[in-house]
């Protein structure tokens, strides 16, 4: 589905992105993992089109198409899909006209009706279901005075909303608490199929315990520098970053 | 007893920046005695009413023209004005075919049907057999009532105790340079009147007044609701209105009279000029409204027109009880000025009053919210809340806040909020992400910020409103 090579980033002449390479294909889980700064976010605002960065190397390839030459909404229209470390907040703009705006702004890139304003209530009445909201969530401004779980929650509704072919998660489960971590979860496993994909972006196992990941992969200083099946993901968890870090000095 | 209020408000409120030191200037011939004679005698208006110009005239040559609005425009040249010209009938054109393109290319972003384009644009058409209908209809429901909804002209010939009693009450003659120029010379407008305890049944818009015959650049509109009556009354359109006049001074009085509501509201898409600067209307209005006990006047206005606008919709408060609001959005881009805000005039007891504001700045543009909330002797317990919120795109337009507050009853309680915010990148990549391209996703953040006004509009009119924003901003963050 997607294939990064060789991936280089800079900001200012600094290089944050040294050379990634990951394949994720359909179907498939992984799960990134790394201290912080190590570039995580840098590269999940890659994916989504972020301008901020200097390409400097390398190339992202997306079903076949040459992704970093598509604006960021083209990418969503494609199918990708980043839930925020930090989601923003967009006053007086309630949740329901927001992901509505959002459908519908994909439906015409395909040349498609508006959604039917019936099956689209309908549908969103599922997704708050489905994630334990409360209704009342849906005509409230967007992230405006939501708490940071509520604030991630939403993140995942949308997510749910719009069923894309790449979900990126980044940091989707700091702030949720137990029953929220749980319920998140089960969102995402909700959205996994064969014809999907996942990356999530995490510091802990406690999210993979729900969503069992297929990959695991440690980045360090902008590169990959480990991967391996869900017990790295374990392995972390118990004995730290120490020893990766030590291996690549 | 109103005159004596007026008197004093506007007396006194010049002090807080609403003009300058008063410095002697020859008035520019062009406007005299014998034109306004004409105008009258072209209107065959009766005694009064000339005199009543006369005297307006009068008061107008001693003036001179504002300084004090945040605004630089070239001063009009009134030798060069046509007062007289009788009510222009726009030029029939054949088709569209005839309009210009980049007036179409608007009209069809705002989704305007075709025939409407026609109207709008002066085309020739054959009778539209569903607007004749509703204007019928209209003027049948409204009769039923004993409501008066017609033309300026009109209501001097068949009410002219009503003009009479009410007219200049709320904006005397003497009140503004442009106010006194528009007394002498104004030659249509609206006038409307709501009988004791009638509550209109439909909004009154300018679009469905029978009689319109251009109303031309000194427009001068009268609304007056009786004891415990209820008006909604829509002003303008959303689709953008070329004029070969370049300076519009219209004056707008709102009579509420005990326990009586007015909702007034504006669309103005004036010509701003393009996106040079060049061209534009010039808009300098005086709209007042007086409220008596238990009575509310709701001003809600979107302006997004004209190269210059200067309007402060206000309200005085005299009766006990009474509520005057002002909801506002104003959009400048390009090289648009706009100095524009509300006054409020506490004068009687437990009076309260509303200001939201929200001034939207992008292009090279100005944008200035000039408010005065004034809380009189006798008013005790006034209230107020003043909200001013100025969005700014990109780096090279202006917001400015002008608040003046003067309290003179200590039980005054006035609240004064003022943000001022930029689209944030991160809201743009954030809808972006989502597949809401740059375009749209201003548009969204505009109204969303933009929503508290753009709810006081009628339904209708707030789609067309949230529309008409969406193309004024279009392109301004590249
Ligand atoms: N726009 C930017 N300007 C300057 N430096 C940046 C920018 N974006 C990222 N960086 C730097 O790049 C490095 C990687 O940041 P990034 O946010 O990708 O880390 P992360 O792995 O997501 O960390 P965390 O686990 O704390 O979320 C950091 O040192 C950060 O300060
Ligand atoms: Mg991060």
């Amino acid at each position: 589905m997607i294939k990064i090579k060789n991936l280089k980033a800079r900001v200012e002449e600094k290089e944050i992105l040294c050379g990634i390479n990951l394949e994720i294909n359909p179907g498939e889980v992984h799960a990134i993992m790394g201290p912080n700064g190590s570039g995580k976010s840098t590269l999940s605002s890659i994916i989504a089109g972020r301008e901020d960065y200097d390409i400097s190397g390398g190339s992202i390839d997306f079903e076949g198409e040459n992704l970093l030459s598509l604006s960021p909404e083209e990418r969503a229209h494609k199918g990708i899909f980043l839930s925020f470390q930090y989601p923003v907040e967009i006053p007086g703009v309630t949740v329901s006209n927001f992901i509505k705006t959002a459908i519908n702004e994909s439906r015409k890139s395909r040349g498609e009706e508006p959604m039917e304003a019936r099956k689209m209530l309908a549908m969103m009445r599922e997704k708050t279901v489905l994630l334990e909201m409360d209704k009342s969530y849906l005509s409230r401004s967007l992230n405006e005075g939501f708490s940071g779980g509520e604030k991630k929650r939403n993140e995942i509704f949308q997510m749910a909303m719009l069923q894309p072919k790449l979900a990126i998660l980044d940091e989707t489960d700091s702030g949720l608490d137990i029953d929220a971590l749980r319920i998140v979860a089960n969102g995402v496993n909700k959205l996994r199929s064969k014809k999907n994909a996942v990356m999530i972006i995490t510091h802990y196992q406690r999210l993979l315990n729900y969503v069992e990941p297929d990959f695991v992969h440690v980045l360090y200083n902008g590169k990959i520098v480990k991967s391996g099946d869900k017990n790295l993901a374990l392995e972390l968890e118990a004995k730290g970053y120490d020893w990766i870090k030590a291996e690549n000095t | 007893m109103n005159d004596e209020i007026i008197d004093e408000i506007t007396a006194s409120e010049y002090k807080y920046g609403f003009t300058t030191e008063i410095e002697s200037e020859t008035v520019p011939p062009g406007l005299n005695e014998d034109v306004i004679r004409l105008i009258s005698s072209k209107k065959n208006e009766p005694k009064w009413m000339l005199e009543w110009r006369l005297d307006a005239f009068q008061t107008w040559l001693k003036m001179v023209e504002p300084n004090w609005p945040n605004v630089n425009y070239q001063k009009p040249d009134f030798q060069t004005i046509s007062y007289y010209s009788a009510p222009k009938q726009k030029k029939a054109l054949d088709s569209l075919d005839e309009v210009d393109p980049e007036l179409l290319k608007t009209f069809e972003k705002l989704g305007i049907s075709l025939d409407e384009q026609k109207r709008l644009s002066g085309v020739a058409m054959d009778v539209v057999v569903d607007s004749v209908s509703v204007a019928t209809t209209f003027k049948e429901t409204l009769a039923e009532k004993g409501i008066i909804f017609c033309s300026m002209s009109e209501a001097i010939q068949e009410h002219p105790e009503l003009v009479r009693k009410h007219l200049g009450t709320v904006v005397p003659k003497r009140d503004n340079f442009y106010a006194a120029l528009n007394s002498a010379v104004f030659t249509d407008g609206s006038f409307c009147y709501i009988p004791k305890g009638v509550h209109c049944p439909m909004e009154l818009s300018t679009y469905f007044r029978i009689n319109e015959a251009g109303t031309g650049q000194f427009e001068r509109t009268l609304l007056v609701a009786d004891e415990g009556s209820y008006v909604s009354y829509l002003e303008g359109c959303t689709a953008p209105s070329r004029d070969e006049n370049q300076l519009h001074a219209a004056v707008v009085e709102l009579v509420a009279m005990e326990k009586a509501e007015i909702k007034y509201s504006t669309v103005q898409n004036w010509f701003p000029g393009d996106a040079e600067g060049k061209g534009g209307v010039f808009n300098f209005v005086t709209k007042r409204g007086i409220c008596e006990r238990n009575s509310k006047i709701s001003w809600t206005q979107v302006e997004t027109g004209s190269a210059v606008t200067w309007k402060y919709p206000s309200c005085i408060l005299k009766g006990d009880n009474s509520v005057g609001e002002f909801y506002s959005v104003a959009v400048t881009n390009n090289f648009q000025q706009a100095d524009t805000g509300t006054k409020m005039i506490h004068l009687g007891k437990n009076t309260k009053s509303t200001i939201i504001s929200k001034g939207i700045s992008a292009g090279r543009s100005q944008n200035s919210y000039r408010g005065l909330v004034r809380v009189g002797a006798r008013a005790e317990n006034a209230r107020n809340f003043s909200q001013c919120d100025s969005l700014l795109m990109g780096d090279k337009c202006g917001a400015h806040t002008f608040p003046y507050i003067e309290a003179q009853h200590p039980s005054a309680q006035i609240e004064h909020e003022a943000t001022t915010s930029k689209i944030g990148e991160d809201q743009i990549f954030y809808c972006n992400q989502r597949g809401i391209g740059t375009e749209e996703a201003i548009a969204l953040i505009v109204n969303g910020y933009c929503k508290e006004v753009l709810n006081q509009l009628p339904m209708e009119f707030a789609v067309e409103a949230q529309k008409l924003l969406e193309v004024s901003l279009e392109g301004s963050v590249g």
